[in-house]
């Protein structure tokens, strides 16, 4: 990929990406958090359109800024009187420490290993072959994670029902 | 179909633009025709969402004066067709007021985003046989993924606010949007399953190719798509987000001036893209029977946006508005289970038509009947059930306040 | 000038680096939860990159897998913010320094 578009596209994405991400560290406000998320989770979307996955960025538009991020803002408005402050805990410097040191080793490990790169172009269309693969491959997966989301969606309801 | 192809020829507006965007790619840079076609694609939807704005808003305002016994706005101009421009000019001119306790930052960028969505949808949809901005393989999910997002910008103008008709109204709105997501995410799936692609372009021409209307062969999922659509852009049957007689404006309590101008126009912008995705998706687009030989798609396309949009303002000048809890219960009670079995059906009959290598000619009307005697069968018979588990609290005959245990002040005890 | 895999395996490091920060030292539980929904991002972006750049083009396994990762990361923020509801309705905070009832 070393056209002008996908290397414009992708310094863009990473940098919104990563910015927003940094932001919901930063922000004091929990709303502000919640929103540059959303902004993060579409940044994401854009950088799985410069890797030619259709299909995954737009279930990642539908699913992450469509619907969790919904979840998250009702989670924060239905607990009225707690803090809506995003302060951290002791454990803020031990976390810097073990997150910068996570960073490095997953990047040094990325960098160092050959990963026995094919030279391939893009996908012409994934939808399709998602699909097929959902419903003849891996169709014991595709069953389990529907009785997984159906027991969760029970069980959030029987959590929170007031009786 | 074969077009010309040739500039002039103006059947396919997208012909001259390609012209153009040759002659950029033989002269220029190699990027240079991307960003062309962008910017050049992203203006005409933005002036002819503005131009059907601008009519519709006083049209929209004639029609419902003629149903309503009355006569509308006539005074600007000859039937008062400049109504709609001295509106602009009022919502540009007017104060934007930002009270002192809103949060600033969410406040003003609530008005700037709610419009984002709605113009991206328009990116999918082609007007024409070329006239489309991307043709994406997922245009349909596109669609839908596009118009979950739109609940994020509006939940900002309702929190920011910091009023509480502002919050309730944020919440009904995100609520219902969540809610109907479903039955309309359904309703597009039995299209996809008869078109076997989700590239808008494709379905048209399945259409096309088939002689045939999805309308036909899908009734249920139009009737689920409508109703979920009419929510959506949350017009009078359904605009329980700004109940004016329950919570002042809802999430536009305290805008004003241009920045509630962004939200209202926003409202009609939604419209002309539900109208948009049903004439693509179940009424065949561009294409009329053969009649885009002769007469541009882009006319047919448009004449079919605007019929349904008018059906839109039909549906707000005749029905009341609901109620919250009618809402929800009619998303989750009355359409998903209709849209599931409308899926179910439809996967049943792609697979009784493929696997029998049935002719196309032979089997779609029969389909189509059958199809159209399911849905009438299935919205009696849901409405029945559901309408016999009546609450056993409902009285039979009218009583007084005191016999449900009420207290009349003077006549305690 | 090129985008490589090793571009995009450091932009998911980094993302997975800020999401485990943020699930270690938040204090809010729902800023908890947001963390964990970033490193489920930067897992997704790796397992896609390497489908684009290493596995053989007809195979689309790498984003079977992220369609799975979506649907329980859905499913799992669902009970996630159930139980925030559940536990702010018992004792009126979400605050992890302050739901302490089960230490020593």
């Amino acid at each position: 990929m070393d056209d002008v578009g996908s290397v414009v596209a992708f310094w863009m994405l990473s940098v919104m990406t990563l910015g927003a991400a940094v932001m919901v560290v930063a922000v004091r406000n929990l709303i502000y958090a919640v929103l540059f998320l959303i902004l993060s989770f579409i940044g994401v979307a854009g950088l799985y359109l410069t890797l030619s996955a259709d299909f995954v960025a737009i279930a990642q538009v539908l699913i992450y800024a469509g619907a969790v991020s919904v979840l998250i803002l009702f989670a924060v408005l239905l607990t009225p009187r707690a803090a809506r402050d995003n302060a951290e805990t002791f454990l803020q410097v031990p976390g810097l420490v073990l997150a910068t040191l996570v960073a490095v080793t997953i990047g040094a490990i990325a960098l160092v290993t050959d990963w026995n790169e094919a030279t391939r172009g893009a996908f012409p269309e994934t939808a399709g072959a998602i699909g097929e693969a959902l419903l003849d491959k891996y169709v014991l997966p595709f069953e389990i994670a529907s009785v997984i989301l159906l027991a969760a969606m029970i069980g959030a309801i029987v959590l929170v029902r007031e009786d | 179909m074969i077009f010309l192809a040739e500039w002039w020829d103006l059947r396919d507006l997208g012909n001259p633009v390609g012209k153009l965007l040759e002659l950029l790619g033989d002269h220029g840079p190699d990027w240079l025709p991307y960003a062309v076609s962008a910017i050049v694609g992203s203006i005409t939807i933005v002036v002819f969402l503005l131009v059907s704005l601008l009519a519709f808003a006083w049209v929209e305002r004639r029609l419902l004066g003629r149903m309503q016994a009355r006569l509308g706005p006539n005074r600007v101009g000859p039937w008062g067709v400049f109504q709609s421009i001295a509106d602009a000019i009022k919502f540009v001119t007017k104060e934007a007021i930002t009270s002192r306790n809103v949060d600033r930052w969410m406040f003003w960028a609530a008005p700037v985003l709610v419009a984002v969505p709605v113009l991206v949808v328009f990116a999918v949809l082609p007007f024409g046989e070329g006239m489309v901005l991307a043709d994406l393989n997922v245009g349909v999910l596109f669609v839908i993924a596009v118009g979950s997002v739109t609940a994020i910008p509006i939940f900002m103008a309702g929190w920011s606010s910091n009023n509480k008709f502002s919050l309730l109204g944020a919440m009904r709105e995100v609520a219902m949007l969540i809610s109907y997501e479903l039955p309309q995410v359904l309703a597009l799936l039995g299209v996809v399953v008869f078109a076997g692609t989700m590239r808008m372009n494709g379905i048209v021409g399945w259409q096309d190719e088939h002689n045939t209307w999805l309308i036909f062969l899908q009734p249920l999922a139009v009737l689920i798509y409508l109703i979920a659509g009419t929510v959506e852009i949350n017009r009078t049957p359904t605009d329980i987000a700004e109940a004016e007689s329950e919570i002042v404006a809802g999430y536009h309590t305290e805008y004003s001036g241009i920045k509630f101008g962004m939200f209202w126009l926003t409202e009609y912008f939604a419209g002309f893209a539900i109208a948009a995705i049903i004439a693509t998706v179940y009424l065949g687009g561009w294409t009329l029977w053969g009649l885009e030989e002769w007469v541009p798609g882009w006319i047919i396309f448009l004449a079919k946006l605007y019929g349904l949009f008018w059906l839109f303002i039909w549906m707000r000048g005749t029905l009341p508005r609901l109620r919250i809890d009618q809402l929800m219960g009619f998303a989750w009670k009355f359409l998903l289970p209709l849209a599931l079995i409308n899926i179910f059906v439809a996967g049943l009959e792609v697979l009784i038509w493929r696997e029998n290598d049935l002719a196309a000619e032979a089997v779609l009307p029969g389909f189509a009947i059958a199809n159209l005697v399911l849905a009438g069968v299935l919205i009696v018979a849901w409405a029945r059930f559901l309408g016999r588990a009546r609450p056993s609290w409902r009285p039979a005959r009218a009583r007084l306040v005191k016999e449900l245990g009420a207290v009349v002040y003077g006549q305690e005890g | 000038m090129s985008v490589e895999l090793g571009h995009y395996l450091m932009v998911g490091a980094i993302l997975f680096s800020i999401g485990l920060y943020v699930a270690l030292a938040k204090r809010n539980a729902v800023g908890i939860l947001m963390g964990i929904e970033l490193m489920f991002n930067a897992v997704n972006l790796t397992l896609i990159s390497f489908s684009r750049f290493v596995s053989p083009p007809t195979d689309v396994s790498g984003h079977v897998f992220v369609v799975f990762v979506i649907t329980v990361a859905a499913a799992e923020a669902a009970l996630a913010l159930a139980l925030a509801v559940v536990v702010y309705r018992n004792r009126e905070t979400i605050d992890i320094d302050r739901i302490n009832l089960m230490r020593w």
